[in-house]
């Protein structure tokens, strides 16, 4: 596949040999790929600003710092040169923010990205040797510890919502959110129930408006909801080639063909798989974090196995698990076995004998 | 182990004297448990008793006194106060020594593990009159609100568990609803963020009241509803 | 170092306070960490836990000296672990007869001392080789260590994770604690950060001594 691309490309530049030196060209370096993931993620963190208000844009804002400043702070204690101008950590930030609730307080967003840059990245010795995506190791470690808060939604499109933050957002450190219950009552007098399109299938068997899902007028975390916006801006970036799309086509079509089969064999329990590949994060999980370059297999089988094995535990926790959403746990579970993913599907180098085995 | 092949090693002890010594450990070790366990079963088997009147007592907001019974399909047999463990229905007499109602254990699966609750059963009323935890590995903050939360507690004021006429079924299965969405007396309001312990607590309470009272009901007349009475007429 | 590892060490300061810092079984020979993630979750367990493992270290620790002279080479290891499990059996009845939620709390983890590869690890390298006393001072001072190590975490935990320290509410009622804490994986992060911070300061320590040795050579 990637042989025939060559040749093709060849034969044109054939045809058209108007070329000056120089004929080599540097493959875009680290910061440049992070800094297109960046502008490729704005319009949806403007999509969350518009949609959730001021707090969401004071989430996505104070994620990003934190998770720069931890990042800075720790390079310099240990006596190393900071490694915040390659743009990494401000993707971990921002996807970071988008993943949590709108309503989710500042200061335990500071704690998630504290803990995401550190201990998810830092501690295993900084970019290139993360096993697993920090801003995903922050949010489970805030899952954990903050259970309540990160399964508190809010409405969309509240009324008030660029001059007004969500009390919660505003807490003081430490200590339990604001109650928003007064704060729901004048913003959303029609009896906001909480839940997400996921919850709802789940716990109440209603499903949400396909086209709902797709344009994001649903509850949810800051920048999960519209699933048509990030897939747009997924494209935008393996165009470019950014991003290695077989990751995010294999989720997804493993995603689509497990929940397919369940949905034939009783529509009225599970899902249609549309609706599994439109709600909740597995859209945004799927382009952004699954795709994470460091935790992420590098041989072209591993790609495929990697992606079949988030789409398939992505949809299993959702249908047989206590949660709602799987895509966290099931992105976690394969960077830790992407190393192993990578270490089997070792392409067979032309004319190398394999070794016997026992012999080292 | 190469030692032991080396003939210039010390050789091997006799294996009697192994047996001999192992066993004489063993005569020790046994004779220390036995004497541990003479002088602290009476501690223990208090302790036990103690727990099991506390969470009694606890969905038996009057009782005072507790008598054991084991329910099965052929009857309700008293057991004496030793046999604590082998109860499964403990009726709660009130100062007066009149029933007050029947405390019984119930299990189902809940967010981590299965939770074990004992719950409180008014016979007059036909409600459940409440329920106290016994075991549960939930989410410490949320599922484990079951036992504290004076919200969901108040669900257990008098919940519906009333019988059919002939005794054969509930008429109302007990069922949790989402928080806020309770409209019916067999209901159970569930904690928001812990609806599924929540669920669980029903889904006990459901499935124990389907097969124990229908049962309590038939074998109604061997359970004794005045505990002083019961003594003063067999003198 | 050469000596005779047959021949009873003297009874020293070192006998007891090797166990506490520089051979303490938690963080510096990580030993015993299946209770140790297990049942820190408030400092009452900890301590709770820390007492038994030292009850059981210092009995066993007391009758495999004892016997040192009487057990043969060849069934050293099962006689050390009836010893144990005897101990252990004991420290559980005892432990239903004081509290049986504190039992509850503890679970399975009171039998399984008898696994401890510390108790074990003791009998073997110093009790069976060594005096009465000297064994007595030493399981007393690796049981001082695992309590502390135990302790450690136990406050950390329960302080964070439901903002209470042994029972005692320490913050307002709006404090937010954070569950992780009090979860198993709260143990593991807990456990990693006090492990970063012994070795952090042993490491300095180490790294001082050098450069005053330096200086000193200099001179």
């Amino acid at each position: 596949m990637t042989e025939s691309r060559v040749q093709s490309k060849g034969a044109v530049e054939a045809r058209a040999m108007l070329h000056t030196s120089p004929h080599l060209r540097i493959a875009p370096s680290v910061d440049i790929i992070m800094r297109n993931v960046v502008w490729a993620m704005l319009p949806i963190c403007a999509f969350s600003v518009f949609q959730f208000g001021i707090s969401s844009l004071a989430l996505i804002v104070t994620c990003t710092l934190a998770c720069i400043g931890t990042e800075h702070l720790i390079c310099r204690l240990s006596d190393k040169p900071s490694t915040t101008r390659d743009w990494s950590v401000a993707i971990t930030g921002i996807l970071l923010a988008l993943t949590l609730p709108p309503s989710f307080p500042l200061w335990m967003a500071v704690v998630a990205s504290v803990v995401g840059v550190a201990i998810g990245k830092l501690f295993f010795g900084g970019l290139g040797h993360n096993v697993m995506n920090p801003a995903l190791v922050g949010r489970a470690f805030a899952q954990a510890a903050f259970t309540g808060p990160l399964t508190t939604w809010t409405p969309y499109l509240a009324e008030g919502r660029f001059t007004e933050f969500i009390p919660s957002t505003l807490t003081l450190p430490f200590l339990r959110p604001n109650s928003i219950t007064e704060w729901l009552a004048h913003t959303a007098p029609d009896a906001f129930t909480g839940a997400t399109p996921l919850a709802l299938m789940k716990f109440e068997q209603v499903s949400t408006n396909g086209i709902q899902l797709l344009i994001g007028t649903t509850a949810g975390s800051a920048g999960e909801t519209s699933a048509g916006l990030i897939l747009i801006c997924g494209i935008y970036l393996m165009i470019r080639k950014m991003a290695d799309w077989r990751i995010p086509f294999w989720i997804l079509l493993t995603a689509f063909v497990t929940s397919g089969v369940f949905y034939k064999i009783d529509p009225n329990l599970y899902p249609d798989p549309l609706f599994t590949l439109c709600s909740g994060g597995l859209m945004l999980g799927a382009v952004f974090m699954a795709t994470d370059m460091v935790a992420s297999p590098v041989t072209p089988l591993g790609v495929v196995l990697y992606g079949i094995l988030i789409g398939f535990i992505t949809v299993i926790i959702r249908l047989f698990g206590g949660l709602t959403e799987g895509v966290m746990y099931a992105i976690l579970l394969a960077n830790a076995c992407s190393p192993l993913i990578s270490a089997v599907t070792q392409p067979r180098i032309y004319g190398a004998v394999k070794p016997k085995k026992g012999q080292p | 182990m190469t030692e032991e092949l080396n003939p210039s090693a010390p050789t091997l002890p006799k294996s009697r004297n192994l047996i001999i010594t192992l066993a004489g450990i063993a005569m020790i070790s046994g004779l220390l448990v036995v004497l541990t366990f003479q002088l602290t079963l009476p501690r223990i088997t208090q302790n036990r008793q103690d727990a099991l009147e506390r969470a009694v007592f606890t969905v038996l907001p009057f009782a005072e006194t507790r008598t054991n019974y084991l329910l099965t399909e052929a009857g309700l047999e008293e057991l004496p106060d030793a046999d604590f463990a082998k109860a499964n229905v403990f009726a709660g007499y009130d100062q007066t020594g009149t029933l007050t109602g029947l405390a019984m254990e119930a299990s189902a699966r809940g967010y981590q593990d299965v939770v074990k609750i004992l719950y409180g059963y008014a016979p007059d009323t036909e409600c459940v009159v409440g329920i106290t935890v016994l075991e549960s590995r939930e989410t410490p903050g949320l599922g484990d609100k079951v036992d504290s939360d004076p919200d969901f507690l108040d669900n257990f004021a008098c919940l519906d568990a009333k019988l059919t006429p002939d005794g054969s079924t509930v008429i109302n299965a007990i069922e949790t609803v989402k928080h806020g969405k309770k409209t019916n007396e067999w209901q159970i309001d569930a904690i928001s963020g812990a609806t599924i312990t929540s669920t669980a607590v029903g889904n006990a309470l459901s499935e124990s009241t389907q097969t124990m009272l229908p049962l309590l009901a038939k074998h109604r007349n061997s359970l004794k509803t005045h505990k002083e009475s019961e003594l003063s007429s067999k003198e | 170092m050469i000596k005779d590892p047959r021949a009873p060490e003297p009874l020293g300061w070192k006998t007891f306070s090797q166990g506490i810092w520089k051979e303490n079984p938690v963080f510096v020979m990580l030993l015993g960490l299946c209770p140790v993630l297990a049942v820190t979750n408030t400092a009452m367990n900890a301590l709770a836990m820390g007492l038994a493992t030292t009850f059981v270290l210092v009995c066993s620790g007391v009758l495999v000296s004892l016997l040192r002279k009487v057990i043969p080479k060849q069934v050293r290891i099962a006689s050390y672990i009836i010893i144990i499990a005897t101990f252990v059996t004991i420290t559980d009845y005892a432990i239903q007869a004081i509290s049986l939620d504190l039992y509850k709390a503890l679970g399975a983890f009171v039998q399984l001392i008898v696994v401890n590869c510390i108790i074990l690890g003791r009998a073997e390298a110093y009790a069976s080789k060594n005096t009465v006393v000297n064994a007595l001072v030493n399981a007393l001072g690796m049981g001082v260590g695992f309590t502390f190590a135990l302790l450690c975490l136990g406050v950390v935990r329960e302080v964070l994770g439901s903002g209470t320290l042994f029972e005692v509410t320490l913050f307002g009622p709006s404090f937010q604690p954070w569950a992780v804490f009090v979860l198993p994986p709260g143990g593991f992060f807990v456990l990693a950060m006090w492990l970063f911070l012994f070795s952090y300061v042993r490491k300095r320590r180490a790294r001082i001594q050098e450069l005053k040795k330096e200086v000193s050579h200099a001179a």
